[in-house]
């Protein structure tokens, strides 16, 4: 059950010179997804009565995706505050996992430690977490997050400026979402080599989708740490047997 | 529509919540930055993770009517096989997205 972890990362092409080269090559795949959810958000909240200039100011002050999407109906029904509160609790819950394994201790100085915080989102640690913290430098992380943050934001002005103008050949191409993930699960195995890992998610992701559709992601992702920690202990347990 | 200072609260509301969950993990992490425990979950969230985040992508799917899933099935398979092979991100999800879409329009 227990597997090896080796000190030497899998390295994928050469190296690029510049962080933020590097980071532009990290996050092209993300923005080929994130743009389109971005423009597909911003069609939606003009056309449930918003101004086109909320959908920046909905992507700077929460920027959390699925949240955002949530957020159109939650406002229009005039939901209290305190209701607000908890179903983001509960949307954004999910993150409390991503600082687990967040090399938030490669980036220096405190505003760029927070603006990190405030900014790390699915894509963004999904891209920086599959990759050896050796290789990235505070400048690539934070590259990476803006330049996610700029492809979302800029899909969503777009998608609120020319909406009901777009070609409808475009549906679909949302998938590039599910694509990246695929992409980073695959590099997160040839990082870590670990196969009960990705089976007993995929195991704890179905059972959520049996029993909890609506709340999967963070219903997943308890059942998941579960998973972990019963690892933990039984590899404490076994080491310690065998001395 | 709501006025303007019921969204800038609420959305304010989002900011706070989502910033502090985001933030809990680093400040007790600081102190636990070498253990073995966090370096277990290093090694294995991330992979983990992936894998249920594909199928939160996909919850949406009907299988139970025509396509029966299968652009995304392919568009799946497709992108795994490419990038066990070549291991170019962008390729992969280009090639793959570009197989589910194909997929759906002739479906």
């Amino acid at each position: 059950m227990a597997t090896e972890t080796t000190e030497t990362p899998q390295v994928t092409g050469p190296t690029p010179r510049s962080p933020v080269r590097a980071a532009v090559q990290d996050t092209l795949g993300v923005g080929m997804g994130l743009f389109p959810l971005g423009l597909a958000f911003g069609v939606l909240l003009t056309q449930s009565g918003f101004a086109w200039w909320w959908t920046p100011v909905f992507s700077l002050l929460i920027y959390a995706g699925s949240l955002e999407f949530l957020a159109i109906g939650l406002f229009l029904a005039l939901t209290p505050l305190a209701s607000v509160a908890l179903t983001t609790f509960l949307v954004n819950f999910r993150h409390v996992f991503y600082g687990l394994s967040f090399p938030l201790h490669r980036i220096r100085g405190p505003l760029r430690k927070a603006y990190s915080i405030y900014a790390l989102t699915d894509e963004a640690y999904a891209i920086v977490a599959t990759k050896p913290p050796q290789q990235l430098s505070s400048t690539r992380i934070l590259a990476i997050q803006l330049l996610c943050q700029s492809y979302w934001v800029a899909g969503g002005l777009t998608g609120a400026l020319v909406g009901a103008a777009l070609p409808a050949g475009l549906d679909g191409l949302d998938f590039a979402l599910t694509a990246l993930f695929v992409v980073l699960a695959i590099d997160g195995y040839r990082a870590a080599r670990d196969i009960p890992g990705p089976v007993l998610a995929l195991l704890c992701a179905l059972i959520a989708l049996v029993l909890a559709k609506d709340q999967l992601l963070v219903v997943a992702l308890g059942l998941y740490v579960a998973t972990l920690a019963a690892r933990y202990l039984l590899r404490k347990r076994n080491s310690r047997h065998a001395q | 529509m709501p006025s303007n200072g019921y969204l800038v609260a609420a959305l304010a509301v989002m900011l706070a919540v989502t910033f502090c969950l985001r933030a809990a993990p680093f400040a007790v992490l600081n102190r636990l930055r070498d253990s073995p425990v966090v370096g277990f979950l290093a090694d294995t969230m991330p992979t983990g993770v992936m894998v249920i985040l594909v199928v939160y992508t996909l919850r949406g799917l009907d299988l139970t009517t025509s396509p029966y899933g299968l652009p995304a099935s392919l568009g799946v398979a497709g992108t795994a096989a490419l990038h066990l092979w070549r291991r170019n991100a962008l390729l992969s999800i280009v090639a793959g997205t570009a197989l589910y879409m194909l997929a759906r329009h002739l479906g």
